[in-house]
């Protein structure tokens, strides 16, 4: 018999009960709640007359609606009306219930994706779950992890359990060493180029070879962000010497005899040698360079050195479509130069790049330079209280400061535009996000894809640069 | 939950691929904390002119008439048809409820995004997938033909057209049975409370850490 992957050992250990139809009851060990996705779940417990099966289970804070301006004010001071009950429902769901909340103005609230791992509150070996799909995160520690929606928030807070299917097993490997100026961004941006935007459904991805090992927890996590991008909810690395470094000393990582303990079982987190994988994707890190996004699917992506593609070169009729509607949206033309298109906003930020590795990579870029005259506004906006307490230490934010970025509290921001960071109806916007849907992050915005060194050089440029001419 | 069982409505084509859940229900909507009242908002950026606001009515807005649903012919339609990766993008089970608040009971597509997929069984929204050349033939039938309607009988898993050509889908069992019954699935595990408490007093034994350590 094969040997058992990453994700089938994680499975098969939180096994409840397997029915007769091939669906399973697995055992949920953590839930990260934030204010969108959960009061409809509080609602539903209180109108079955249900308690939280289990409180020490969750953890929660309020990240997308929240403003990232000046807030000392508290969320009475939020502006608008809508956000400011969703934000005051999370905080009177987790009083009431005695869960867990770093609330808006607590040092330690952020982005749930960054502020989870950060806090160990998601560990090696367990099963994670958050109404929110870039929960895909956090498989980067060796857990379990994927989003889900409100009605199974609610099935989790009831019962500690969720009914599911095993998933198939894909393996990405991406062998050798990547370029000077190539990022994590721009190794999963070309992987969803590669596999497409539905290539990973149905698929739990493990992001396996020299590169990922190479990588440093921040940088899995951002290729594990990404991984609902290709269409799998899960995205997973394999446990090593980088995942047991960074959760020592995590305030809810485990202590004393229990740290060896845990350790001990975390270093059999990985896919056995002779597992066998249900797909298997190879790639050649020399082949990545900075990657940009055109369109409005993730997977529309090329190289800084390339082009917007031309529908004319495309057979299929789907494609075809795809890109004219995407080019009508984006304000494109077929064949335009990457390096062309200019911009009106940056955004550098979101649970995909807001961690201090990604502020760091930025300030690099900018630093003694300024803010490009078109460029309408440039926002950086750190994951978590805790990861702009450090930037500031290391005086990355008099960096960006000084360079004419703006300096922001911790929130989803511009990601989604659900609190008052947003763009205006046609403007180019190089953003560290995740999603470049029409409308996304405003109506008629249009949102390009990048690493955070890429959107640091589109800041200090106007328009998309290579980014290894200015490092 | 509201019961499925054998449904007919007139279907509308909504064709394109990979239609994400930010265009089903564009953010700004989801800040509510109901359940209900997304109908008036779905699909707010293709189905409206101007940008849609939480709490805002809808008459009066200028309308995009080039857009499906707002062609009289598909007015009062419940079965969408739909193209490949339906739903993909954020968890936001607010797009089934958008869906299901505008009337659509049903969703044929040759493939879904996995958590609206989830989300849809939960809501009493049945989401069916047909072949890639099915569909082109329900997108050729519903064009040809004003008021065309499909039926659904979700006990026999059959699509069926006005023809009588019958089309059969897959379902899993467990998510049928409850959709049959309109069953809360909740109630349905917790009648397995004892196997859950078995397996967390083992999982307490192998990781004490992953317990009391959070509060």
């Amino acid at each position: 018999m094969a040997g058992k992957t990453l994700y089938d050992k994680l499975f098969d250990s939180h096994l409840v009960r397997t029915n007769d139809d091939g669906s399973a009851l697995i055992y949920i060990d953590r839930q990260v709640l934030h204010e969108v996705t959960s009061p409809q779940a509080f609602e539903g417990l209180r109108l079955a007359g249900r308690q939280p099966w289990r409180i020490d289970a969750n953890i929660a804070t309020p990240d997308h609606n929240v403003p990232t301006t000046e807030r000392s004010g508290g969320v009475d001071l939020i502006v608008d009306p809508v956000s400011k009950i969703q934000v005051k429902t999370l905080d009177a769901n987790c009083d009431e219930f005695g869960i867990l909340e770093f609330k808006m103005n607590d040092h330690r609230q952020g982005i749930v994706h960054v502020m989870a791992p950060e806090q160990g509150a998601i560990l090696p070996g367990t099963t994670a779950v958050c109404g929110d799909s870039h929960t895909a995160t956090l498989g980067a520690l060796g857990a379990l992890a994927h989003g889900i929606g409100t009605s199974e928030v609610e099935h989790v807070l009831a019962t500690q359990c969720l009914i599911t299917k095993k998933m198939q097993n894909m393996l990405v490997r991406v062998d050798g060493e990547l370029g000077l100026g190539v990022t994590p961004k721009d190794v999963v941006l070309h992987v969803i180029g590669v596999i497409g935007t539905a290539g990973g459904t149905g698929y739990a991805i493990e992001f396996g070879g020299d590169v990922f090992r190479a990588m440093s927890m921040e940088g899995r996590m951002t290729v594990c962000n990404m991984a609902i991008e290709a269409g799998a909810r899960v995205g997973l690395v394999a446990v090593d010497q980088i995942t047991v470094d960074y959760f020592e000393g995590r305030p809810f990582a485990p202590k004393g005899d229990q740290w060896d303990q845990a350790v001990t079982e975390w270093r059999d987190l990985v896919s056995d040698s002779d597992a066998e994988f249900d797909a298997v994707v190879e790639i050649n890190a020399a082949d990545i360079e900075p990657q940009v996004t055109w369109g409005t699917s993730p997977e529309m992506v090329v190289g800084i050195s390339g082009q917007v593609p031309n529908p004319d070169a495309e057979k299929d009729a789907v494609k075809i479509d795809g890109i004219n509607r995407a080019l009508k949206y984006m304000g494109l033309t077929a064949d335009q130069k990457i390096t062309d298109i200019q911009l009106d906003r940056v955004f550098i930020g979101s649970c995909t790049n807001s961690r201090i590795e990604d502020l760091r990579d930025a300030a690099k870029v900018v630093k003694g330079r300024k803010v490009a005259d078109n460029i309408i506004q440039a926002l950086v906006v750190p994951g978590s209280g805790l990861v702009k307490t450090q930037a500031e230490q290391e005086g990355l934010d008099k960096i960006f400061i000084e360079a004419g970025l703006e300096w922001r509290e911790p929130g989803c921001s511009m990601c989604l535009a659900m609190n008052p960071d947003k763009l205006g109806n046609g403007e180019h916007c190089a953003s560290t996000s995740n999603r470049n849907f029409e409308g996304r992050q405003g109506f008629g915005g249009r949102t390009h894809l990048v690493s955070p060194a890429m959107a640091a050089a589109a800041a200090v440029t106007g328009h998309f640069i290579d980014v290894r001419e200015l490092i | 939950m509201n019961k499925f069982t054998l449904h007919t409505g007139i279907a509308a084509p909504l064709d394109r691929a990979n239609v994400d859940t930010d265009m089903i229900i564009p953010k700004q909507f989801l800040k509510s904390i109901k359940r209900s009242g997304f109908g008036k908002n779905l699909f707010d950026e293709l189905r409206y002119l101007d940008e849609g606001q939480p709490d805002q009515s809808c008459e009066g807005r200028p309308l995009n008439t080039e857009f499906v649903l707002n062609q009289p012919r598909y007015q009062g339609a419940s079965v969408l048809l739909a193209r490949e990766n339906f739903g993909c993008g954020s968890s936001r089970e607010h797009a089934p409820w958008a869906l299901d608040d505008f009337g659509f009971r049903c969703v044929i597509a040759p493939s879904f995004a996995e958590i609206f997929y989830n989300n849809c069984f939960k809501n009493g929204l049945l989401p069916i997938v047909l072949r890639d050349e099915q569909l082109d033939q329900l997108f050729k039938e519903t064009a040809e033909t004003d008021g065309y309607q499909l039926s659904i009988d979700l006990e026999r898993q059959l699509v069926i057209t006005p023809s009588g050509e019958e089309m059969t889908f897959s379902i899993d069992g467990f998510r049928k049975h409850c959709l049959l019954n309109g069953l809360d699935d909740i109630g349905i595990t917790l009648q397995s409370a004892a196997d859950i408490r078995a397996y967390e007093a083992k999982r307490r034994q192998q990781a004490p850490w992953l317990f009391d350590a959070i509060k």
